[in-house]
C-alpha cells in the first residue's frame, strides 16, 4: 500500500454480525458427484492390488522403472509396455502426524501419512500411503517398511487394499 | 519486445469474511488501481483476472463473473490459474498482451473469497490429491505441506525454531500494512506453543484463508511516461511446471522453483541475483515456504536460507528484506490476490511510497514470486526503477 492512499475498501465481518441478524447470507449445496475411468495403466495398478502385489511399468527407452505406474514416461514421451513386479518393502522419503482431518476438525488419533519409496522402482519412485501399527515417535525418515495387505476377501481394488504401511524391525 | 511498466495498483483490506461480494472486492481494487494512476477505464485494452475454480467458491464461471467488476466487460479478457502461483503469473499474462504491441494498456486483477466455502474451504481442496489413487486415504491438504517441511527440515537438519523466525518476522512487518489482517507482534516460543495441526506445522506456521482482491496496472513504455515520472519496469518474467507424481520428487528443493527464476534472470541480464536485486517479495503460505523459495531463487545455497533469517538479512532493513510487506503470514492469504499483493508491495516500495514499510537504502530492484497447484509451480516476476 502507498503513503499516497488514504484508505482502503472491505467491510470485515465478525461472528456476531452473523447471529444478530445484520448480514444475511444464502446457502446452498452444490451435488457434485462424479464417477472416474480408472484408465489403462492405473486401473492394472489397482487390479494387482486386490492380488496383493504392487507393480510399477518401465520405459523401454530410458529403462526406468516408473511409479506410481502410467502409461507414458513424461520424460521420454513414450510409451511403457512392461509391468514389473515390485516388492512390498519401501523407505520412508517423508511423514507426518496429523490431527485433522479434511473439515480441519481435530480428530482422536492421529495419523502419520508418508511418501514411501518402493523397492525395485526406480530411486526416489513412491506414493502417498498412512504409516500404522506403530507410535508416531517411534517414526522416522529413512526407516524401512512393508505393506500390510488386507486379507483377500476384503481387497476391493484401491490403494486401501493396503492397509498401511509398518516399520520393519530390527 | 516493448518495455512494459506498472503504472498503479490498488487493494483492499485482506480480512477473514468480507462483506463485499467478489465483484465488489474486485471493483474496489481495481478503482483505486484506477483512481491513483489517473488511468481511465476506457484507455484499459485488455483485462486479466485470476481467481480459484469455480468449486473454490461455488461461483460459476468465476472468471466472466468477476470480469464485470474489474471493467472487462465489451473488452478482450482472459482468465489465468496455477493455483497459488496465479498472483504472479497473472501479470505475466498481461505483460505479453502488452510486450507484444497488442494492447498499450492493461489491467491485472486477482481476487479470492476463501469464506464462502462450507464448513471449511480446505474441503474445496480435496481433488488436488489424485481420485484414483489417493482420495482413499482421506488426505488433508496440510498432509502435503507437512510432509514437504518435513522433508526439507531432514534434509538440511533445519530446527523448527529456525523455521518458525519467518512466521514471527513477517507478522511483525504486516503490523505497518493498513490492509493486513493477521499482523501481531509475537516470538518464536508463540509459534512453537501453537496448536499442532499436523507435525511438524503449526497453527502459526500458517497462513490465514482471507477474502480481499488487488490490481495492478501495466502500460507501453510511451504510454507509461505520460502516466507516470516513476514508472516501474517489469524487467525479467518466468514459470515453470514440474511434474504431477510429486510421490516421485525430493520435495526437499523446489527445482520448477528455481527454473522459473533462471527464466526471469535471464531476461532481466541478471547474473548474481543476490547481490543485483533489493527486495524479495517471496511467497510465504507457510514460513517453510519462505526458506524453501530463497533458495530455489537462488538467493543462497540449498538449506542456507534459515541462516540467513536467523542472521536478520532478510529483516526489513535488513542486507536483503524478504517479505517486507508482511507477506501472507501477516497480510492474508487471499490466494491469487496475496500473489498480486506481492508485485503491488514491490511497486510501492521501488517508488518510496510505503511508508512506515519502506525498505532503507533507495531499492531499486525486487522480485516477487508465487508458488502452487501440486508444489510445483514457480512464478517469477523482476521489477525495477
Amino acid at each position: 500500500v502507498s503513503v499516497n492512499l488514504k484508505a482502503y475498501a472491505g467491510t470485515s465481518l465478525r461472528e456476531e454480525d452473523f447471529t444478530t441478524g445484520r448480514v444475511l447470507t444464502e446457502t446452498g449445496a452444490a451435488r457434485a458427484e462424479y464417477s472416474w475411468d480408472r484408465g489403462v495403466a492405473v486401473g492394472r495398478y489397482l487390479a494387482e492390488l486386490r492380488e496383493g502385489r504392487l507393480v510399477g511399468c518401465r520405459c523401454q527407452q530410458c529403462q526406468r522403472i516408473l511409479f506410481p505406474p502410467r502409461a507414458f514416461c513424461e520424460e521420454c514421451f513414450h510409451p511403457t509396455t512392461e509391468w514389473v513386479l515390485l516388492s512390498d518393502f519401501g523407505t520412508i522419503q517423508t511423514f507426518a502426524i496429523c490431527h485433522i482431518s479434511w473439515d480441519a476438525t481435530r480428530v482422536s488419533t492421529p495419523s502419520i501419512p508418508a511418501v514411501i519409496a518402493i523397492d525395485g522402482a526406480s530411486p526416489g519412485m513412491g506414493l502417498l500411503h498412512l504409516i500404522g501399527g506403530v507410535a508416531p515417535e517411534k517414526v522416522a525418515v529413512g526407516q524401512r517398511v512393508r505393506a500390510v495387505w488386507r486379507a483377500p476377501e476384503q481387497r476391493k481394488g484401491d490403494i486401501t487394499d493396503i492397509e498401511y504401511f509398518t516399520l520393519v524391525e530390527g | 519486445m516493448r518495455r512494459v511498466a506498472v503504472v498503479g495498483a490498488g487493494m483492499t483490506r485482506f480480512m477473514r469474511r468480507a462483506l463485499e461480494t467478489p465483484q465488489e472486492l474486485a471493483f474496489e481494487a481495481t478503482h483505486q488501481a484506477l483512481e491513483s494512476s489517473g488511468v481511465a477505464m476506457k484507455d484499459v485494452d485488455v483485462v486479466c483476472i485470476g481467481s480459484a475454480p469455480d468449486a473454490f467458491d461455488g461461483v460459476h464461471m468465476k472468471g466472466e463473473y468477476l470480469a464485470h467488476g474489474s471493467g472487462g466487460w465489451r473488452k478482450p479478457v482472459m482468465r489465468a490459474y496455477v493455483g497459488g502461483g496465479t498472483g504472479v503469473f497473472a501479470p505475466i499474462q498481461g505483460w505479453y498482451h502488452v510486450a507484444s504491441g497488442r494492447a498499450d494498456v492493461a489491467l491485472v486483477v486477482c481476487e479470492e473469497k476463501m469464506s464462502s466455502a462450507r464448513p471449511h474451504p480446505q474441503g474445496a481442496f480435496i481433488t488436488i490429491f489424485d481420485n484414483l489413487t489417493e482420495r482413499q486415504l482421506k488426505p488433508n491438504l496440510v498432509w502435503i505441506f507437512a510432509l514437504e517441511m518435513r522433508r526439507y527440515m531432514e534434509t538440511y537438519h533445519i530446527p523448527k525454531e529456525q523455521i518458525a523466525q519467518v512466521a514471527v518476522k513477517n507478522k511483525r512487518n504486516a503490523l505497518d500494512h493498513p490492509c493486513a489482517q493477521v499482523a501481531a507482534d509475537i516470538s518464536v516460543e508463540d509459534v512453537l506453543a501453537s496448536e499442532i495441526l499436523a507435525w511438524p506445522v503449526q497453527r502459526l506456521d500458517i497462513s490465514p484463508t482471507s477474502d480481499g482482491a488487488v490490481a495492478i496496472l501495466l502500460a507501453s513504455e510511451e504510454r507509461a511516461k505520460k502516466l507516470t515520472d516513476r514508472p516501474v519496469w517489469i524487467e525479467g518474467v518466468g514459470w515453470n511446471l514440474d511434474t504431477a507424481y510429486w510421490t516421485d520428487r525430493d520435495l526437499a528443493y523446489p527445482q520448477y522453483v528455481e527454473n522459473a527464476a533462471r527464466m526471469a534472470y535471464q531476461m532481466a541480464g541478471i547474473k548474481e541475483p543476490r547481490r543485483e536485486i533489493n527486495i524479495v517479495e517471496a511467497y510465504d503460505p507457510f514460513d517453510y515456504k519462505e526458506l524453501h523459495h530463497l533458495e530455489g531463487l537462488l538467493m543462497c545455497g540449498k538449506g542456507e536460507a534459515p541462516r540467513l533469517t536467523a542472521d536478520g538479512v532478510t529483516r526489513r532493513d535488513g542486507d536483503l528484506p524478504v517479505c517486507p510487506s508482511g507477506g501472507l503470514l501477516g497480510v492474508g492469504n487471499a490466494i491469487a490476490a496475496a500473489g498480486l499483493m506481492k508485485i503491488a508491495e514491490i511497486f510501492w516500495q521501488l517508488r518510496g511510497e510505503a511508508g512506515a514499510r519502506q525498505v532503507p537504502g533507495q531499492p531499486r530492484r525486487g522480485l516477487a514470486q508465487a508458488w502452487g497447484d501440486l508444489m510445483q509451480v514457480g512464478t517469477v516476476v523482476v521489477m525495477g526503477t
